[in-house]
């Protein structure tokens, strides 16, 4: 990944920053310019989602890409934050067979990964059973 | 002074490696080990933890207690031996991660163990100034340690964060005083590209920790006019369990003042964590009006001492965030070539 693209999402990776819009009240992330369900009516502002969600579908990665292979079994899920938005993360501290669908999950700040040994190392959210 | 702490965190890793499964290894006996450093397990970081990711999520703890806007903080500095990178401050990665930017000063810390306790200093100065509100020192490792080498029993990971501000209502402990004692003592010390430390062995003892400890606990002592018995508590640097118990017999501290601040046995050296994670302990439980004296120790070396007069606000502060045995008791056990793994030296 180039810097300048990892930069540009520091908020969102680190904090969670998406958006809200104004006028349907809809939390979008990742955040978005136009609201996809107002278009040109939405109002868009930052919005800061909760760090806490649960989990709703989850997968165990044995085979893994690049950079990640030393922490296999691990598990992949789709979690729902508890104000909407779902999102993609890796659930890490864990027996993989601990895991069920409904476990309530919360952020936690990681090293996600980096370009080579001299390169940029980049962090963001994970998260972790409760 | 007109110092306090206003917030306080810590975080540890929730990995372990026990005495008995790295003695195995090497062929030595664990019960002599663990009876000579008085340790009996490590944290061990995961495989995606650095001293960054630590050192936020101490920070991010330390506010939940402080119950203050990040923007308000005007200064961060993160004391670590291992920082991620050699050229890139993990201070600005901490700033960012807990929305303090872009409004502050920050900067990286280096003094072995104790560049925590060395930014605890640098924020009160900056507050008793009046240059900045709030400024926030974290200590936390990964610490290094060579396969076989001694340190490989008490090399830990973690940190603690320390919010420091005006002595007014909402700070849960006053700092009432604050010594350094520094020379020149090369006893503990790891040469630029080399990954791991070199130590002088039993160097590292009298002409380095107990010389440094003893003489800024003297010294904040004489400064303050205090006597051992005008403490509840007392936290010293923790290399291994054994070396802040004979300082404090030497001192005249009680076994029962230092018994709530000695973390060592359960987490192992978490090196500039070391003396904020066992002061976070003794916060954890000390009621207010109890006094306690704080002395860290870096390698290279030096010590800074503390005298901590606990508040009324620690009671409405201190459950907001995770304590320190909530760190203690949750955690996963794992092997040594797990262990070796995580720490990128098994290379596939």
């Amino acid at each position: 990944m180039a810097a300048p693209r990892f930069w540009r999402e520091i908020p969102n990776r680190y904090n969670l920053i998406g958006t809200k819009c104004g006028n349907c009240n809809k939390v979008l992330f990742p955040p978005r310019y136009i609201c996809p369900h107002c278009r040109r009516m939405g109002k868009l502002e930052p919005y800061k989602l909760s760090r806490r969600g649960k989990i709703v579908t989850y997968g165990v990665v044995h085979v893994a890409p690049e950079g990640f292979e030393d922490q296999v079994p691990y598990v992949l899920a789709i979690v729902e934050l508890e104000d909407g938005p779902r999102l993609t993360t890796q659930v890490v501290d864990c027996d993989p067979n601990e895991v069920k669908i409904g476990d309530e999950v919360e952020l936690v700040f990681r090293r996600i990964g980096s370009d080579n040994e001299d390169g940029v190392i980049y962090y963001g959210f994970k998260f972790r059973k409760v | 002074m007109d110092v306090g702490i206003i917030g306080y965190g810590v975080y540890i890793p929730r990995y372990r490696i026990r005495v008995e499964e790295i003695a195995k290894v090497w062929g030595e006996d664990p019960s002599r080990i663990k009876q000579g450093l008085m340790i009996e397990e490590k944290s061990v970081p995961a495989p995606d933890e650095d001293t960054a990711t630590i050192a936020v999520e101490a920070a991010r703890n330390a506010l939940k207690r402080a119950k203050i806007k990040p923007q308000d903080i005007g200064a961060i500095y993160v004391g670590s031996e291992s920082h991620p990178y050699a050229v890139k401050p993990t201070a600005t990665i901490v700033a960012e991660a807990i929305e303090a930017t872009p409004n502050l000063t920050a900067a990286d810390m280096e003094f072995a163990c104790k560049a925590g306790t060395a930014g605890i200093q640098a924020c009160a100065g900056l507050v008793e100034m009046g240059m900045i509100k709030y400024g926030i020192s974290i200590g936390a490792d990964t610490a290094q340690a060579a396969p076989g080498d001694p340190l490989e029993y008490t090399a830990a990971a973690g940190g603690g964060a320390i919010i420091v501000g005006k002595n007014n209502d909402e700070a849960l402990a006053e700092i009432e005083g604050t010594y350094s004692y520094t020379t020149d003592t090369p006893d503990f010390w790891r040469r630029e590209m080399r990954p791991y430390p070199k130590h002088g062995g039993r160097f590292t003892g009298k002409p380095a920790y107990f010389r440094h400890v003893l003489s800024a606990a003297h010294g904040i002592l004489r400064q303050l006019k205090l006597t051992p018995q005008d403490f509840a508590h007392a936290v010293f640097h923790q290399p291994n369990g054994k070396f802040p118990c004979q300082v404090a017999e030497e001192l005249g501290f009680s076994k029962s003042q230092i018994v709530c601040g000695l973390v060592v046995p359960k987490i192992g050296n978490t090196y500039s964590g070391s003396t904020m994670i066992g002061l976070a302990a003794v916060l954890d439980k000390a009621k207010p009006g109890e006094r306690i004296l704080v002395v860290s120790y870096g390698s290279g070396a030096g010590s800074d001492a503390f005298s901590i007069q606990v508040k009324e606000a620690i009671e409405a502060k201190r459950d907001s965030a995770p304590k320190v045995d909530d760190f203690f008791n949750n955690k996963i056990y794992i092997d040594y070539p797990t262990y070796i793994k995580y720490r990128g030296l098994l290379v596939r």
